[in-house]
């Protein structure tokens, strides 16, 4: 039984073989199914890519304040970027909670500059707290956090730098014009940059004050640290608990930025539309070139099923050769998008990009996809053909 | 049946569905193929020789009757049986030679073998003895593409042939072949194929080698008209 088993493999090993060698033979459907599963492959990874990548710059706001555990915010307040002001007093409350190691005060808002070049160029103005100046980015590329004892200074981050000052090699020491108020720049943060790439300036909250006009109440932000054995999961349902106030987890704050993105915009279905296009466009090369190569080769299946293949055999040998399309295919389509993101990575839209695991797996899933549907319907022809055909 | 000939098939018939009718193209076929002869199978267009060929060698099942191949009832047999009994007993050359174009011909002359389950340059090694056999050895490692009809024809012949089937069964194996080759083939085919043990058949419209079949069947409308050493005088 054993004996019998392993010969059955053997043909089929070596009937592979002569699949492969009928596949290779023609070189323009070769390479046509290549074409075609490569290139969907390509645009399915890299449309995802750059999808989870952009919808990831929701959390930008929050990732870039390593030190807060909790984020504490008004009850109607969504993320980083949308957010409605509260009483300075609900920091003392926040402070008074048990289980709270510290808490600070944050402050985002907007802020019109006027450029060297007479234009006007929206920021965002965060400010931190002037105590402890947690929440900064952790990495400085120029100058520290330090300066921002110093008067009127600001720090940009890289990507608003690269947006602003495109040709100079350091905007330290430049001057600008924020809400009429002079404001110059000491330092530059390595930041990762939000979802509109908005450019960034970081100041003191006292500063940040001065810098945008508002209301009585100013303060978009707590930001909370949690006492040793205190899980932030816990130490937020106590904050909203005790304060009334909105306190979510770092990661939850995180996963807000995100999902107002996708639920908020046409980009989940804009990039749902090309990945759609990338697997169809991927079935029709795939299913007309296969189908093409196995009507092309018709006749010798036929002459192979009459000489004594058996129907297994014929199966394992399509499969054969789409596993082999399918394989090389697949591996120069991540190639293309992996030489993609490497060669667009010193671009600040694509800083930081990354290719998560899930993206190529579920772009071999729509290979197989790919690959079983036309391949089924390439076999059945071939499995419908009588082999009595060869002598018609 | 006679249990000692080739082929025997008692009471074959075949219909095929023509729209909403069925047209009858074998009509209670009784022949019994002998073997260490060489057997021609003549009829005009539609005249069911084609039907009547694929049913003789398994690959087409009539819709009544029995054929056995050398004592074996081979519509008795499963699926995976027929297939494997063709691919032990029976060698096939086809009109349009159906070589594998990506391979070259001691790999097309070996496949037979390698679906039995030997290795590649094992396989190649025995078709190459058979390609030498037929005087093309020479051209073992050429493609099917860069081959002559009449090459090609040899690596049929050739693939047909290396596995020694004890019946060969030949579609128009001349009908692209001037005179004197179709002559060369059929000589190859008789010196090969034709043992005490085998047996060929060939389905032939060539009138030019008429003379070198042990004997003649003429088919008309499904039903056999002449059984000779000679073709009929009014054919």
């Amino acid at each position: 039984m054993g004996a019998s088993r392993q010969k059955c493999k053997k043909i089929g090993l070596v009937m592979i073989w002569i699949a492969i060698r009928m596949l290779t033979g023609d070189k323009t459907k070769f390479y046509g199914l290549l074409f075609g599963i490569a290139f969907s492959t390509l645009l399915i990874t890299q449309q995802l890519t750059i999808f989870v990548n952009l919808i990831e710059r929701g959390a930008s706001g929050v990732y870039n304040v390593a030190e807060a555990e909790v984020w504490v915010m008004d009850p109607v307040s969504r993320t980083t970027d949308i957010s409605y002001a509260m009483p300075s007093t609900a920091l003392e409350r926040v402070r008074g909670v048990p289980g709270v190691e510290w808490a600070v005060p944050h402050i985002r808002a907007n802020a019109a500059i006027r450029t060297d070049t007479g234009d006007l160029e929206q920021v965002a103005i965060i400010g931190v707290d002037d105590a402890t100046l947690i929440g900064l980015p952790r990495t400085m590329l120029e100058g520290d956090v330090s300066v921002l004892a110093r008067p009127d200074s600001v720090i940009i981050d890289d990507v608003g730098t690269t947006r602003m000052f495109p040709d100079q090699p350091t905007p330290v020491g430049e001057v600008l014009e924020l809400n009429d108020q002079r404001a110059v720049i000491r330092a530059m943060a390595d930041a990762i940059p939000s979802f509109t790439s908005t450019v960034v300036l970081y100041t003191r909250y006292s500063q940040a004050l001065r810098y945008v006009p508002g209301t009585r109440n100013r303060l978009s932000f707590v930001l909370v640290g949690a006492a040793d054995g205190i899980p932030p999961g816990e130490l937020a349902t106590r904050v909203t608990e005790q304060t009334g106030l909105r306190a979510r987890t770092r990661d939850e704050f995180a996963q807000d930025g995100v999902d107002f993105i996708i639920e908020n915009t046409g980009i989940p279905f804009n990039f749902g539309i090309t990945v759609l296009l990338g697997f169809i466009v991927g079935v029709a090369i795939v299913g007309l070139t296969f189908s093409l190569f196995i009507r092309d080769n018709i006749k010798q299946f036929g002459a192979l099923k009459a000489i004594g293949v058996t129907n297994a055999k014929i199966v394992r040998m399509v499969a054969a050769q789409a596993g082999m399309v399918g394989a090389i295919g697949y591996a120069l389509g991540l190639v293309g998008t992996a030489i993609f993101i490497w060669a667009f990575g010193g671009d600040p839209t694509f800083k930081g990009f990354y290719i998560p695991w899930q993206i190529p797996l579920f772009s071999l899933v729509a290979v197989f996809v790919i690959l079983g549907m036309t391949g089924f319907f390439a076999l059945r022809n071939v499995l419908r053909t009588e082999p009595a055909a060869v002598f018609r | 049946m006679d249990h000692s000939a080739a082929i025997s098939t008692r009471g074959v018939t075949r219909d095929f569905p023509a729209g909403q009718d069925v047209i009858t193209v074998l009509h209670g076929i009784d022949l019994d193929i002998r073997a260490g002869e060489m057997t021609f199978l003549v009829g005009e267009s539609g005249s069911g020789k084609t039907t009547l060929i694929s049913i003789m060698c398994g690959i087409l099942w009539p819709t009544q009757g029995q054929v056995e191949i050398f004592g074996t009832d081979i519509y008795a047999l499963t699926d995976t049986e027929l297939v494997e009994f063709r691919l032990a007993n029976i060698g096939f050359i086809f009109q349009q030679y159906n070589l594998v174009p990506s391979i070259d011909a001691a790999a097309n002359a070996a496949v037979p073998l390698i679906a039995r389950g030997m290795a590649v340059q094992d396989a190649r090694a025995q078709a190459t003895e058979m390609l030498n056999a037929l005087n093309i050895a020479d051209q073992a490692d050429k493609l099917p593409s860069q081959l002559s009809g009449g090459q090609q024809q040899r690596v049929a012949i050739a693939r047909a042939l290396v596995h020694e089937p004890r019946l060969v069964v030949c579609d128009e194996p001349t009908a692209a072949l001037d005179a004197k080759s179709g002559r060369r083939v059929m000589d190859l085919l008789r010196d090969i194929a034709v043992a005490e043990d085998r047996s060929v058949i060939i389905v032939t419209h060539d009138n030019r080698i008429f003379d070198l079949a042990d004997r003649i069947l003429v088919l008309e409308d499904g039903r056999i008209t002449h059984d000779g050493k000679d073709m009929p005088e009014d054919h």
